[in-house]
């Protein structure tokens, strides 16, 4: 379970995040909406300890993590699989490399021909084992987010943070991977927090959806409350409309 | 005046400038030193990755040796004929190649290689850092629980320390035969005198105290692609902006190290 309290973050002369309180109960997968621009990349990279918060709590299963030094934060990460928005696969290694990599650092027991099984494994999973040899380089947009899952995967994490998972892809290829973040929760029972402004896609993965506006949470419902809402706000994300409470920025 | 702006209120604001560049310059070499002490801490608890720093020695060494080599023949060349045309008639023709082997040994040889591998290097240092920084590579490494200061900076300047000494015997070794080249065909040096300077003149300190400039001129081409790499920010342009700062910040600060080197090299240890 993870209790964020208070979380304050200014980033230059802007406030993005002011005093969100969240919750993310054991097991679900919660998604994170919100227009661009508020904080929601930012939430993520403070839960796994990327970005320091000017004030308030972060607890990960009961332990602080606001605070923890670069090297007493990596026990804590290894707990956590992250996808990041573009992927950010080390592009000067392959993909099967990119997979491995956090098993060669982490479990340095693993002979190579287990750390071999485990990559083609995770690369089934998102289905590209044929891929294992590529440059991250050649590969699409909706290839390259597979990847990303995969590395995320990779050491059997018990949390997965997703950063705009579908954004920038073909609506087929953005189903493809809702369809594996499903998958993988079914499968693995990990507890996952998504961070989008892919209404479908939250409502095809979410047990739970918050809405994110001004660095606070403005909304909490399940994919079905999320529906037949009438909150202002939500109602506006929902339908796309530049007219109602949230300004454009 | 009519606009009321004073030749000193302009010098004043020149002064200023100037200070708070040089304040800027000397934050930074700070920050990079801070960064480089975490790099070495974080390897002293558990050393990097001898493929990762083999695979770094091969990119600053190996694949500069080209350009050591053409840099090199050529500032021999030079040197001979630049030597030639102020001793001739002054002093014996032997005299030539010492005045060559010293020069280039103490001075020319450590110092244009570090500039030219500054460049190169310390370009493609900070041009790769720093697109992993913007494309978040950096942060994805860090998620994974692994080190960037042990995976990506320590090998990089390791690599750097052990590898500019060895391009700098190498650059003596071809600016002197570079020297012997145009002393022999276009200076009309006899081979023998040529070679009997250099014996004569070859003195282990002075080898020794270009190698040790080259140890800490490595150091610093290293650390300042390293650092400009990792505090890119904003783009392509910033990661622009990260290659210039790293050639310059690294040649500057090899012209004034080797300044300080030379002083406490020649006047306390070597002297």
């Amino acid at each position: 379970m993870i209790e964020i309290r208070g979380l304050a973050k200014r980033l230059g002369r802007r406030q993005v995040l002011q005093g969100l309180d969240l919750d993310v109960r054991a097991g679900e997968t919660l998604v994170v909406l919100g227009p661009s621009g508020t904080g929601k990349s930012v939430l993520l990279k403070h839960i796994i300890g990327l970005m320091k918060p000017d004030a308030g709590s972060i607890r990960i299963d009961g332990e602080e993590i606001v605070g923890l030094s670069e090297e007493q934060l990596n026990p804590v990460r290894r707990r956590f699989g992250m996808l990041f928005q573009g992927a950010a696969l080390l592009d000067s290694l392959t993909v099967g490399e990119n997979v491995a990599l956090a098993m060669q650092e982490h479990a340095r027991g693993l002979d190579e021909a287990e750390v071999r099984r485990r990559v083609i494994e995770r690369l089934e999973w998102v289905g590209l084992q044929a891929a294992a040899a590529l440059k991250p380089a050649s590969l699409s947009g909706g290839m390259r987010k597979r990847v990303g899952l995969a590395r995320a995967l990779a050491m059997d994490p018990e949390y997965v943070l997703y950063d705009e998972p579908t954004t920038g892809l073909d609506p087929i290829t953005a189903d493809v991977i809702n369809q594996l973040i499903r998958g993988m929760q079914k499968q693995l029972h990990v507890t996952s927090v998504v961070v989008t402004h892919d209404i479908k896609s939250a409502y095809t993965v979410a047990d739970r959806i918050v809405l994110l506006y001004q660095g606070r949470v403005m909304f909490d419902g399940t994919p079905e409350e999320t529906r037949r809402t009438d909150d202002a706000m939500m109602r506006q994300f929902i339908e796309g409309s530049s007219q109602g409470p949230i300004q454009p920025v | 005046m009519a606009s009321g702006v004073t030749p000193d209120d302009i010098a004043l604001k020149g002064v200023r400038y100037a200070s708070g560049r040089l304040g800027d310059s000397l934050a930074g070499v700070g920050r990079a030193a801070t960064m480089m002490l975490e790099a070495t801490q974080v390897s002293l608890r558990r050393p990097p990755s001898v493929r990762l720093i083999a695979q770094q020695m091969g990119a600053i060494g190996v694949d500069s040796l080209w350009l050591v080599i053409v840099v090199s023949l050529f500032t021999g060349a030079v040197a001979a004929v630049q030597a030639a045309y102020q001793l001739t008639s002054v002093v014996p023709l032997k005299y030539l190649s010492g005045v060559i082997l010293r020069s280039v040994v103490i001075e020319l040889g450590p110092v244009l290689t570090a500039l030219v591998i500054g460049g190169r290097v310390g370009a493609s240092m900070a041009a790769e850092l720093g697109t992993m920084k913007v494309t978040e590579q950096i942060d994805a490494l860090r998620a994974m629980g692994i080190s960037p200061m042990r995976h990506l900076v320590a090998p990089r300047v390791l690599a750097a320390i052990i590898m500019l000494p060895v391009l700098t015997i190498y650059a003596d070794a071809i600016a002197i035969f570079g020297g012997y080249v145009v002393a022999v065909v276009v200076v009309n040096v006899p081979s023998p005198i040529y070679l009997q300077g250099l014996r004569e003149f070859f003195e282990m300190k002075d080898l020794l105290s270009g190698l040790v400039k080259a140890v800490f001129f490595g150091s610093i081409i290293g650390m300042m692609g390293c650092y400009h790499g990792f505090e890119t920010e904003g783009g392509a342009e910033g990661v622009g902006r990260a290659t210039t700062m790293a050639v310059v910040s690294s040649c500057v600060l090899i012209l004034i190290l080797d300044y300080i080197l030379a002083s406490v090299l020649f006047r306390i240890i070597f002297a």
